[in-house]
């Protein structure tokens, strides 16, 4: 009885289980595999050259300068869309006037294709003709090219990052929120504690596993979410605006050099090991919460 | 009576009149691009950027969109490609996440951390090997193509997995009773509960897949495949030189049936993602 039980078990796991090793597993050994040979020329496959791929990442200032922008890009939208999206769902638990409209506001980004609204966001940021440049210039400042300076180009693509990410995140700060134990705030009231004080000794605290929930996802975005790049900036001018995994993407599919995106992979690879071990090894023994 | 006067002066829903106004400007702020794409792609050219409160409607812009790019092959790519994406994760996922609630087996804990290690490599990081896979199936340029790596979802198992696990037990030992198989216990007892949770999974997977774009990209090649956001990218490359009222009038034409079932079923998106994010 307990063996056909088994059976039946992995059975029932047997589709999805095929489905992740073809797609996930079997793809993740063979990328490491893949990265200590040469990419296939016509046809043949690559020669074996050990830790050569390394070698030439480590040697590719390219390489260097998207991993730098890669951590910026991570640095500065994944606290500022956590701290707005927090903002965002403090309001619209609040009452407020009009926050049916104002939550289906904040939300909208979410349900929009990134690609599709990168399409209006460039309109935004072109020059001579664009929204932000013609406002700028209407007060009397000097308008920038925001996508063709390398500068500006990668804090351009911030801005819409943080748009689109913002009223997503909000959404499970509300639904924390709306779970919570009301009783604590009467106390809290009781006692005369002040907004901020409330907020500071109860409603941070109480949403730290929301915040830490958020805050991987996000981290996991900042390296996964390219699509903008390919309508905005397309990793220019001179990769000042490249990241990660769109460069992967250029060197598979516009270089062909499959084995040099392989390697790059595994980079990636790791940088995503080292999340999960954050999240598993290190966040959660530190929240005791849930 | 005191409570309630208490919350009223500082609770929980008090708000000033400064965070009052910077609400709504953050709201005006957020939804400024999508305004501005109905305003553009609504009135003749010379007013894109000429903001005139009586100025003429037109659908022009949506004729020559419609016109310059097969929307409606793209839409119906979209549409097959979210369906067929979106049917086999419910079934997949209601067969493993029955599994993992409710079945002891060896190995239970390993198969547990090979199904959750989807939730931080996913299809999209991993384009390269999964495009030789597709190629050697000659999967290239089909829906299935575009469809496969997406089909088992971590995230789905384990939502489901949760669920199931919540299901009281002597309901599934009453339906056994009565000579219920394996199968016939599941779809009997524990789809019926999970309803709410199926419902909030699949809009969360159809406006993840009506959205998707860099596995579209590199696993289609013709318009046979080429789902709406794909096509949206083509459209609006500056290579092909379109219009602004006019890409404006495409992205609407793109993002209309989502936008659409998102402003009707508003209150269970959101209640959805709520849902799918709590667990």
């Amino acid at each position: 009885m307990n063996r056909t039980r088994q059976l039946h078990a992995w059975l029932l796991l047997l589709p999805a289980l095929a489905m992740l090793a073809a797609f996930t597993h079997i793809p993740v050994i063979s990328t490491l595999f893949n990265s200590f040979y040469e990419s296939p020329i016509a046809g043949k496959p690559g020669q074996f050259i050990g830790a050569d791929n390394f070698r030439f990442v480590l040697d590719d200032d390219i390489f260097w300068k998207v991993l730098w922008n890669n951590f910026w890009y991570a640095l500065i939208t994944v606290p500022a869309s956590i701290a707005l999206s927090l903002i965002m769902a403090i309001w619209v638990n609040s009452r407020l006037s009009g926050r049916a409209i104002i939550r289906l506001a904040y939300f909208t980004p979410t349900v929009l294709p990134m690609i599709a609204v990168a399409n209006i966001w460039l309109f935004f940021y072109t020059p001579e003709i664009g929204l932000i440049n013609n406002l700028l210039e209407a007060l009397g400042f000097e308008g920038q090219n925001w996508l063709g300076d390398p500068d500006l180009a990668l804090p351009s693509l911030m801005v819409m990052t943080i748009w689109k990410e913002a009223g997503f995140f909000m959404i499970f700060y509300l639904a924390a929120l709306q779970s919570m134990d009301t009783s604590l705030y009467e106390a809290a009231a009781i006692e005369n504690a002040g907004r901020w004080q409330t907020f500071k000794r109860i409603t941070w605290p109480l949403l730290m596993p929301t915040t830490l929930f958020i805050l991987i996802n996000a981290l996991i975005n900042a390296f996964k979410l390219v699509d903008h790049l390919f309508i905005l900036t397309k990793g220019g001018p001179n990769n000042a605006s490249n990241l990660l995994l769109y460069y992967i993407y250029e060197n598979a599919f516009s270089f062909f050099d499959t084995a040099y995106a392989a390697t790059l992979t595994s980079i990636l690879l790791f940088i995503l090991a080292l999340l999960a071990w954050f999240q598993f090894g290190f966040l959660d023994k530190k929240v005791h919460y849930r | 009576m005191m409570t309630g006067a208490f919350s009223q002066v500082k609770g929980i829903g008090y708000i000033s009149l400064p965070e009052r106004l910077a609400a709504w400007l953050l709201g005006f702020l957020w939804i400024l691009p999508l305004l501005f794409a109905f305003w553009a792609a609504f009135h003749p050219s010379e007013y894109t950027t000429h903001f005139d409160l009586f100025a003429p409607l037109t659908l022009e812009h949506f004729v020559s969109a419609w016109d310059q790019a097969p929307f409606a092959r793209y839409m119906l790519n979209t549409i097959v490609i979210t369906t067929l994406i979106l049917v086999c994760q419910l079934v997949l996922c209601t067969l493993a996440g029955f599994a993992l609630a409710r079945m002891s087996f060896k190995g239970k804990g390993l198969v547990m951390a090979l199904v959750m290690m989807q939730l931080m490599v996913m299809p999209e990081v991993l384009i390269v090997e999964n495009y030789k896979t597709l190629a050697n199936l000659e999967l290239i340029d089909s829906w299935l193509g575009v469809g496969l790596p997406y089909m088992a979802s971590a995230f789905g198992i384990f939502l489901l997995r949760q669920t199931f696990a919540t299901v009281p037990q002597a309901l599934d030992d009453a339906a056994r009773i009565e000579g219920c198989s394996l199968l016939q216990v599941l779809w009997k007892v524990y789809v019926p509960q999970a309803r709410s949770v199926y419902l909030a999974y699949a809009l969360v997977s159809i406006s993840y897949h009506w959205n998707n774009f860099l596995w579209p990209l590199v696993v289609t090649n013709t318009e046979a495949s080429r789902p709406l956001t794909v096509g949206m990218a083509i459209f609006g490359a500056p290579e092909s030189g379109v219009d602004w009222p006019i890409i404006c009038a495409g992205t609407l034409i793109a993002v209309s049936p989502l936008l659409a079932a998102f402003l009707i079923f508003q209150k269970q998106f959101v209640q959805s993602f709520m849902k799918a994010g709590i667990k």
